[in-house]
Parts: C-alpha cells; structure tokens; sequence
C-alpha cells in the first residue's frame, strides 16, 4: 500500500500543516509520496523528505499557482493512480478540505476530516476525528478500499526522520472544466503570521474597548511571534476584520497558547479555542466564564496587565 | 432563476453535548435544535437575492420527521417551498449524494460551508462532483452579473475573490448577509408552503461512525495576581514549556 500526501505553499514555503501531514503518513508505516501542485522551489520540495516522504511529484503547471478545488482534485486522482497509491493524506484547510471531498468522490473513497489520530487497525480502519467543534471525537470506520484523510492542525508531531526526497516531474491531463472557477484576485496579509496555523494567538475582545487600543495587544502578539485574534462582536462591530474572529463561525485555532484579553468566553467563542494546549485569560472581572475554560488566569486591567506582560516576556528573554 | 437551500438540523451552539447508550449515540435531552448556523447565512444570502431577482428559494434537509420544525423556520426566513428527504444524515457522503438527486434544474445551491455537529465542510465539494459543476467554499460574498456568479472566498489570512458561471453551487459563511428573523407574517404563511417528503437514495455508506468521546476535563485554572505578571511568564515558560 502507498500513501499520496498532497502538499501546499505559501509565498513559496511548504506549508507546516501540510508537513505534519506527511509526518502522519509516514507513522502509518508505508511508502509516501508527496505532490505539490504549482511552482515551488526544488530545495523546499527536496527537504519534504526529512518528514517521510521517499519521493515528491511536481506538476508545474502555471494554471496551478493558484488553487482552483476542482482541478486540483483532478490531478490528484490521477496521480492516486500513477503511483497506485490507496490513501490520500492531506491538511485540512480552506483548500485541502473541498479537495479531499472532491477527490474522494472521484476516486470512491472513504473521506474524514479533522483527524486527531492515528488509524486503529485491530479492527478495520477506524480514525478519530473531531466533532462538535472540538467539543468531542468520532471514532469513525473508513470501510473503501481507497481512502481520504484530512488531518487536523497539530494532530501529529513533526520530527525529522529521514533526508532529502527525490522530486520528479508529474503530467497530468486537465480540461477547461477542471477551471470552472476563475479566481480573479487574491488579497492576503503577507509577512504576518497567518491566524490559523499561528503557534501563539493574542486576541481582544469587547473589553478593549476600541479599536485604538488594539496596539498594546498588537505590542504582545509581536514580542511572542504571535497572530492577534479577536471576538464575534469586535469584528461584527468592525474594530477589526473578519478573518480575524476566533469562534464558532469564525477561524477554529489551535495553537501551542491562546492568551484572551478582554474577551469574556461565550461558548461561541470558546467553540473556536478549545483545541489550543494552553489558555491564558486576562479580565477584570473575575466572574467571566471564560476563566473556567483557562490553564492561567489575571483578573485585572488589561490596559496594565498586558503592558506589564509584554515588559516580562521581554525581560525573560 | 431556482435557488435551493440546503440546511441541517443541528443542536444550538450552546448545547451541552453528550452521548448516550454506551457512547454511540447523541443525547437530545433537553437540546435545542436549529438551523445550521453557517446553512443559515446560505438562506439569508438567498432570501435576498430573491428579493432582487425574481427567484424562488427551496429548502432541502435530509432528516427524519422530527426535523420539519427547523424545516418550517426556513420557510417561515421567506423560503417558499421544501423537501425533506425522509433519512438519517448518516454521513457526508449520503448526504450529498441525496442533494444531488434534488439539485438538477436549480440555478444555485447555497448551503453552509460546514455543519456544525460532524464540521466536515465537505458537502458542497462532494455535490459540485456528483453533478459536475463547480463549487466554491468558505464563501463571504456572492453576487450576480447575469449568469456570472462573483463571489470572495477566505482563505487562511486572507481573501480570494472568484467568478464563475451559473450553474454553481457555494458553501456560505459570514459576513455573506445578516441572519434573517421570522416575522409573524412568515411564521403564519409557512404553515401551509408547500414541504414535500420523498424517500432516500440507497447509498453504500464509506463511513461508520461507531462511538463518541468527550475530551478529558480541563484541570483547574491557575490565577496569578496582576501584580506578579512574571510568575505568569516562568509558568508558561517552565510549566507549560510553551515559550
């Protein structure tokens, strides 16, 4: 049996939740191959290997540099065949998602998302997924032959295990309907670090007050190499952008800490979090629900606790 | 121009979520159930462009009887008419391929990008590959130009603007239009819009879910005094190990 990983970029880069993707095909024990679509540098499809992966395909097609769902699942399925591979493995994202749905009904596969674990084999093929918005787990039978794993973010630990992978050229044969949708613009925040795959997240919510005190947090978030978040009502109100609301209808992040500040933890919001290892809330007042839900709590003045935070975290440094 | 609105029947985000019967199945004591937040911004993002176009909105859920409430609030939203497709959602693989059955003939099919119970975020793509026809999600904004759809997709840290043709079917989310309440003229009038029951498609399901667990409980909170904001840092430092 041989394991596909689909990878992607960004700004040229693999991206990590698509490393960890690769580390969690090579736990399931069989060869892995990688594909990454569009064009990337040689040394970052080279350095897949160190994850797990013998071999990486490469389909320089310039039609590929941006993602469009459909074509993307078109290559894929061909190149589950090309390399007879069974399983597709990839990160779960706002691409990796519709195309894992996409290439399993294509190729009859059996599809879960938000995968927290490895595959228990004893009995069939059972994966644990997250459900509920990270409020429980499914334990769900992957009964195909042929399947698709969509991994959550941080469900694997990336270590190195192996060296440089060999790349190699893959064709694929595509049509116009493959690019039914044409995307006609792209704006993304470059250089700042991407709220859904941040390690460390500082958000804000009502209890900042405004949006002109949003540079303190601004201030944290940078002396930690963090992306600031924020709650619904900050972003419904417009203090900040939407792509910045952390919640149930918002981003889900799950990073190493999540530090709250101002934000008083309606299940929504906290609905958003919960798959982050470690809480930090910050609030004055020391009813706020959202304390039950943190590792550490301040209560007190934002407007001085997290100056004086930014100062120690310095300090310690 | 035929709209269809698929919607899932979902518990209220501020539901206590538990398991029954050695953990394989959901407990709806004392649960509320609604319309699928995001499938919810789908019906309001369609109620509008009817509203401007001269369209007309189906809802579609597949779910058992008990779902013909939640059904009935959609109609009640301005929806005009429904089909219940008289199955357990089992899985996402069912799911789409029973909308796809109910999709031929419709214009543009709006649901939400994810369900929030199973938050797979896979239907949509899985029923624009059962018809053949592109599909777009998490989608922010959609327009109309005649038969050109443009639409603004996130993207993580971003945006991505598209266009594509009509027909289209598109995961919604927000800021795509406000939620829409029920006014009592909806509520009166739904009661009597047309909501047909049909039977199932038998699909071979990929999938079983065999069993439910709920993530161990958190520890309790450690509080540090605002005065002694270092201790906060050698904490995370030393004890979380996370700096």
């Amino acid at each position: 049996m041989a394991i596909l990983v689909f990878v992607e970029s960004a700004d040229g880069k693999i991206k990590k939740t698509s490393l960890e993707a690769v580390a969690y095909a090579h736990a399931m024990g069989d060869k892995v191959t990688a594909i990454a679509l569009g064009t990337i540098d040689k040394a970052e499809l080279t350095a897949v290997g160190k994850y797990g992966a013998s071999k990486v395909l490469t389909v320089s097609d310039e039609r590929l540099n941006q993602g469009v769902i459909r074509a993307y699942a078109a290559v894929l399925a061909q190149a589950i065949q090309a390399e007879s591979a069974d399983t597709l493995v990839l990160a779960n994202s706002s691409l990796g998602t519709p195309v894992a749905a996409s290439v399993a009904v294509k190729i009859g596969a059996s599809l879960a998302s938000n995968v927290v674990g490895l595959p228990d084999t004893s009995s069939g093929f059972v994966v644990k997924q997250s459900i509920y918005t990270g409020k429980a787990f499914a334990m769900v039978e992957m009964k195909n032959q042929k399947k698709v794993i969509g991994i959550k973010k941080n469900a694997v630990e990336l270590k190195e295990v192996g060296g440089d992978a060999t790349v190699s050229d893959f064709t694929a044969n595509l049509t116009d309907a493959d690019f039914g949708t044409k995307i006609t613009a792209t704006e993304k925040a470059t250089g700042d670090i991407l709220l859904p795959e941040a390690e460390i997240v500082v958000s804000g919510g009502r209890g900042m007050k405004g949006p002109e005190h949003w540079g303190i947090l601004e201030d944290l978030a940078k002396t930690l190499g963090a992306a600031t978040g924020c709650s619904k009502p900050v972003s419904d109100i417009g203090w900040r952008p939407h792509h910045e609301h952390v919640g149930q209808t918002g981003v889900k992040v799950a990073p190493q800490l999540y530090i709250a500040v101002g934000i008083s933890g309606a299940i929504q919001h906290l609905a958003g979090v919960n798959s982050s290892k470690y809480i930090v809330v910050i609030n004055k007042d020391p009813e706020a629900p959202f304390f039950k839900a943190a590792d550490y709590g301040i209560v007190g003045d934002a407007f001085t606790v997290v100056p004086k935070l930014t100062d120690a975290i310095k300090a310690s440094k | 121009m035929k709209i269809l609105v698929c919607i899932s029947h979902v518990p209220d985000t501020t539901s206590k979520i538990n398991f029954v019967e050695n953990n394989t199945k959901f407990d709806t004591a004392g649960v509320q159930f609604i319309i699928g937040p995001y499938d919810d911004y789908a019906l309001a993002r369609a109620i509008e462009l009817k509203e401007t176009l001269s369209a007309t909105v189906t809802v579609l859920n597949v779910g058992l009887a008990e779902t013909e409430p939640t059904i009935r609030k959609a109609l009640a939203i301005g929806a005009d008419d429904a089909i219940r497709v008289n199955a357990v959602p089992t899985d996402s693989f069912f799911v789409a391929t029973q909308i796809a059955e109910h999709a031929k003939g419709y214009d543009l099919i709006l649901m939400g990008r994810e369900s929030i119970d199973y938050n797979s975020g896979v239907v949509h793509s899985m029923v624009g590959e059962l018809l053949g026809l592109p599909s777009v999600s998490p989608v922010m904004k959609l327009d109309l130009e005649g038969t050109t759809v443009k639409m603004q997709r996130e993207i993580e840290g971003g945006k991505e603007s598209l266009e594509a043709t009509l027909p289209l079917i598109a995961g919604c989310q927000e800021p795509i239009a406000e939620w829409k309440i029920p006014n009592m003229r909806g509520i009166m009038s739904a009661r009597t819009k047309p909501l047909t029951v049909v039977d199932p498609k038998a699909v071979d399901a990929p999938v079983n879910f065999q069993k439910y667990e709920l993530p161990p409980p958190k520890g309790a909170v450690k509080m540090i005094s605002e005065d002694n904001v270092a201790e906060l840092v050698t904490l995370l430092k030393n004890e979380a190990k996370v700096l």
